[in-house]
């Protein structure tokens, strides 16, 4: 059975109905403002849960709610103008630079963290053990035997990494260049081909080494550990003599980023309720990762899975929209 | 009878060359030549500064075109009202055909918005749309096209993209015909005032080359996030091949039709719209077909800025690595393409022939659209009742469901060593040598190159143009970036035109191959390159082979297309004179088409080169590091400056190779009309 992903449309019907049978005078509940609150929708399944799971909670208050359908870096136009009002996951890592640009504007307002840590590190899959038996120690890698491992006709006989698009950041090049690793930086362009080289690699158990975060349905589908790098530490990234290498920087693993919320700063003023309930928001990794899994893996369409979990937690957001 | 010239003339100084090919400019060459060698291989220690730019010449281009950019989106004003403001308003004006399409195929009409909308009537029932479509398809071209248009959208209702298909279908339907018809106005603009003409050419190239994700944020700043704006951004893209079209087509009705015209006495406006557009109405179609190919080629990018529809459905589902999904939202998109284009082009050709009866009634006389009424009203009160008149019952909904991600797994697991074998040998022995060698060219012998390749063809002009453009691109700090864009590029056309000019030259002669031709390549370029390119990655690695394929995919077409088009186009009075003189079918390919096709195949291969260009963001989304890349990186940072001149410098390769090939073009035209001693 394919997914059926999410769709506004059928939202909109629902939400029509849902409408055509209430009596009218229930219909606008102590609201500032009738007029609807734009919520972005991107292509990845975490972001749409997140946001349908706000735009019901907000509904269940009484407001307004549009969904629109925006790219994740091209929003932040739309969120200075006001023609788009929230972006519920912006990325530390991904996001950062964008969202600081438009938040130096004063248009742009953060409204905190999700409450969702993004996991992103070095990963392989669990049948790589065996060719390469330290690991998950990173120091398992300077082993030339196991970097031959994860080499290929191009990189041979350093071993290749698939790293994330070069806009993601993450410092991988200077990493391995500062612990020394027998290992060549290929960057994907996108967050689908790196997750498409996986799936080819998965299939025929071939080595692979790549860029893999959480929350995210990869580490439930495939089996498989992240590398265990030096701590991340601050300093590290800052000072070359921290850390393992006294002459580089960025001789430790990666951070453990929050996921912001943001939004145009009109929304304060124009509905302070809803500011108030999406700066209350927070979902925890392990609860994400779940639905995503539903969603992703087993079939289930967002909406439902939302609804389920809407049902099963009452008290913590109607304590949101207080 | 050859002869050969016993004495070079000596141009001056900054003539024109002869045409003859006089000694002079070959000395030239040999000299200019022998430099280059001697800086490429001795130069490094003695001028650095020609390998690599140093800082204090570059141009700070980036920040002046984000300054300006900022000036224009923010202050901008002509007094009573600002720039954007009158953007916006242009937007809201495109917004009423669009939200009146968009209720009428989607989402009824409502009142109200967001989630506290209430649908006062239905859209059309999807029964409606197919009727009607097979109507249009009756009443244009027979009970053939009544049944591929038809055909077409049973397809996408029952793969269960009904929904996604009739909202981009609302977009296309705002966007096409906006795009032909200013094509149309622009094409015989430049056809009139030759000044337009030269005016327009570099403004064209810049509309179709600059890739979409670098002025998009200034786009959006201007007619506000939403489905104008990806109508706005649809238009500028589709609109040049119209325009170019146009203008060649336009130029080659042949004078006695002018003549006609003239002495039978019509004025400018019948002129133009009584003979010459009807004349030239065959070219005039491909326009109207590249339009239409290039707006449902935008579908994926106007869906990140609020359009929504097909082009969504595709992106979630390769981002999920849902292969089926995404092929199946592809192919929909395809079947739309096909639909809409076969329908436009029936709708032309009947325009030519009328065919009216005069004195039978009301109903005799527009059946067509009565039966149209009649099938509307039918199926909204049968809607109103009926459920699956709104929306086809899930159970009658067709999936390719596992297959093609089955397909690709079983070529993966059992092919991948050959594929990776094959794509390794290329790579390594063909690919990765071409493009260290373009790296290690010193810029500024590359740049005098060009510009005495622009002097040995057109002359001190030329040279200044290309010799300039390619300037820009090594001062603003890009060369490095711009030598990766054309040595993929590069390769790229240059295998698509070797795939793409055999195939177009054998599908002019046999219509049955032209018509299955035809239908892989309107797919080759509607389908999103996305749904082959995840495929590609998993079998060929993320990398500059898998970018390859994406590029040659989408190129092909236009070089097989403008191919055979120019080659159908030829009189077949001159065919027959051929014949008659006693011609083998090869002389008469290779002595009488192929040179009175020329200008169709020249535009062809300008056409590929732009395309290919035009896909380089798609192949940064693949992990190339040229400037699609730095565009893209542009985009994430917010810097619209950076974007934009890595746009520039895209345009500008493009402009260069333009307009080389263009004047080399004209050159060998020149010759064979005789217009100089043969030699």
């Amino acid at each position: 059975m394919t997914n059926r992903p999410y769709r506004a449309r059928t939202l909109l019907a629902a939400a029509a109905a849902a409408w055509l049978s209430l009596p009218l005078a229930a219909a606008s509940a102590d609201v500032e403002s009738t007029d609807p609150i734009k919520l972005t929708l991107h292509d990845w399944t975490g972001q749409l849960i997140t946001t349908t799971l706000m735009g019901e909670v907000l509904k269940k208050a009484g407001y307004t709610i549009d969904y629109v359908q925006a790219d994740y870096i091209a929003q932040f136009a739309g969120l200075k103008t006001g023609d788009l009002h929230v972006a519920m996951e912006i990325w530390e890592t991904t996001g950062r630079d964008a969202m600081d640009e438009a938040t130096a504007t004063g248009d742009v307002e953060n409204l905190g963290e999700t409450g969702m840590q993004a996991i992103e590190e070095w990963w392989y899959p669990a049948y790589m053990k065996e060719q390469c038996p330290g690991l998950p120690d990173w120091q398992a890698l300077m082993d030339e035997a196991c970097a031959e491992a994860f080499s290929t006709a191009e990189t041979a006989p350093y071993g290749r990494y698939l790293g994330g698009p070069v806009t993601w950041g993450g410092y991988d090049d200077e990493r391995v260049t500062a612990l020394e690793l027998p290992f060549e930086v290929v960057h994907a362009g996108t967050d689908a081909a790196l997750f498409a080289e996986l799936e080819s690699a998965y299939q025929r158990q071939a080595p692979i080494m790549l860029w893999v975060y959480a929350p995210h349905w990869a580490p439930a589908k495939y089996e498989g550990e992240w590398v265990e790098f030096p701590p991340y530490s601050a300093e590290c990234y800052a000072d070359p003599s921290a850390g393992i290498n006294p002459d580089e920087a960025y001789d430790c693993g990666k951070p453990r980023g929050p996921i912001w919320k943001v939004a145009w700063a009109g929304v304060k003023d124009k509905w302070p309720g809803a500011h108030t309930a999406i700066q209350a928001f927070t979902v925890d990794n392990d609860a994400m990762g779940q639905m995503v899994t539903e969603v992703d893996l087993n079939g289930k369409t967002a909406e439902d899975v939302v609804a389920d979990w809407m049902a099963a937690n009452e008290g913590v957001w109607s304590g949101w929209i207080q | 009878m050859e002869t050969t010239t016993t004495q070079a003339r000596t141009p001056s100084a900054f003539a024109k060359p002869a045409s003859d090919g006089g000694r002079a400019v070959a000395i030239v060459w040999a000299t200019a030549l022998c430099c280059f060698f001697l800086l490429w291989f001795a130069g490094r220690p003695v001028a650095a500064w020609a390998f690599k730019v140093p800082k204090e010449w570059r141009i700070p281009l980036q920040r002046w075109i984000g300054d300006a950019m900022d000036w224009l989106v923010q202050d901008a004003s002509f007094g009573l009202f600002s720039f954007t403001e009158l953007t916006r308003f242009i937007a809201a004006m495109i917004d009423v055909p669009y939200r009146i399409a968009l209720s009428l195929l989607s989402t009824g009409w409502l009142e109200g918005q967001g989630s506290a909308a209430v649908q006062q009537l239905p859209p059309l029932s999807w029964v409606a749309v197919i009727g009607l479509v097979m109507l249009l398809g009756r009443h244009a071209g027979g009970w053939r096209l009544s049944l591929l248009a038809g055909g077409c959208f049973l397809f996408i209702l029952l793969f269960g993209q009904w929904d996604n298909a009739m909202v981009t279908l609302a977009s296309i339907v705002i966007a096409v015909p906006l795009g032909v018809v200013g094509g149309l106005l622009l094409g015989l603009a430049g056809y009139r005032w030759p000044r337009v003409e030269s005016v327009l050419t570099p403004v064209l190239d810049l509309m179709q080359t600059v890739p979409v994700f670098a002025y998009l944020v200034p786009i959006l700043f201007l007619f506000g996030f939403g489905p104008t704006a990806a109508v706005v951004a649809t238009i500028i893209y589709a609109l040049p091949p119209m325009t170019r079209v146009a203008i060649v087509a336009l130029k080659s009705v042949s004078s006695e039709i002018n003549d006609l015209g003239r002495m039978v006495g019509c004025t400018r406006r019948q002129m133009t719209w009584r003979v010459m557009v009807p004349s030239a109405m065959p070219g005039l179609m491909v326009g109207v077909n590249q339009v239409i190919m290039l707006s449902l080629n935008m579908v994926i990018i106007a869906s990140m800025i609020g359009a929504g529809g097909l082009g969504f459905e595709v992106l979630a589902a390769l981002r999920r690595l849902d292969i089926g999904t995404g092929i199946e939202a592809g192919l929909a998109i395809v079947a739309l393409a096909i639909a809409l284009d076969r329908l436009s082009q029936a709708i032309a050709d009947k325009q030519r022939t009328h065919d009216d009866s005069g004195q039978a009634g009301v109903i005799a006389r527009h059946p067509y659209l009565l039966t149209a009424l009649v099938v509307i009203g039918v199926t909204t009160l049968a809607g109103i009742k009926l459920e699956a008149f709104r929306a086809l019952p899930e159970s009658w909904q067709l999936s390719t469901g596992s297959f093609w991600s089955d397909v690709v797994r079983w070529i993966n697991v059992n092919f991948f060593d050959q594929l990776e074998a094959f794509k390794d040998l290329l790579l390594l022995n063909l690919l990765i040598p071409i493009k260290r060698l373009l790296l290690g060219l010193p810029w500024a012998g590359v740049v005098g190159l060009i510009a005495l390749a622009g002097w040995t063809l057109g002359g001190l002009r030329l040279a200044l143009t290309v010799g300039g453009l390619a300037l820009l691109i090594a001062l603003t700090g890009q060369w490095a970036k711009a030598m990766i864009t054309v040595y993929l590029c590069g390769i790229s056309v240059l295998i698509a035109c070797l795939i793409g000019m055999p195939i177009g030259i054998m599908a002019a002669e046999r219509e049955r191959l032209w018509r299955v031709v035809r239908v892989i390549i309107d797919t080759l370029q509607t389908l999103p390159s996305f749904v082959y390119l995840m495929p590609a990655v998993m079998l060929f690695r993320v990398g500059d082979f898998t970018a390859m394929i994406a590029v040659v995919a989408y190129a092909v077409a236009p070089a097989i297309r403008y191919t055979v088009h120019g080659l159908k186009q030829v009189d077949p009075q001159v065919i027959e004179a051929g014949r008659v003189s006693g011609c083998t079918p090869l002389q008469l390919l290779v002595k009488v088409k192929l040179p009175l096709a020329w200008p169709e195949i020249m535009l062809g291969i300008n056409q590929t080169i732009m395309l290919a260009l035009s896909m380089l963001v798609i192949t940064a989304l693949v992990g190339t590091r040229d400037l699609g890349q730095e565009v893209y990186i542009a985009l994430t940072k917010a810097d619209t400056g950076r974007g934009l001149v890595a746009g520039l410098a895209v345009a500008c390769i493009a402009m260069v190779a333009d307009r080389l090939i263009t004047a080399s073009a004209a050159r060998l035209h020149s010759r064979r009309a005789g217009r100089g001693p043969e030699r």
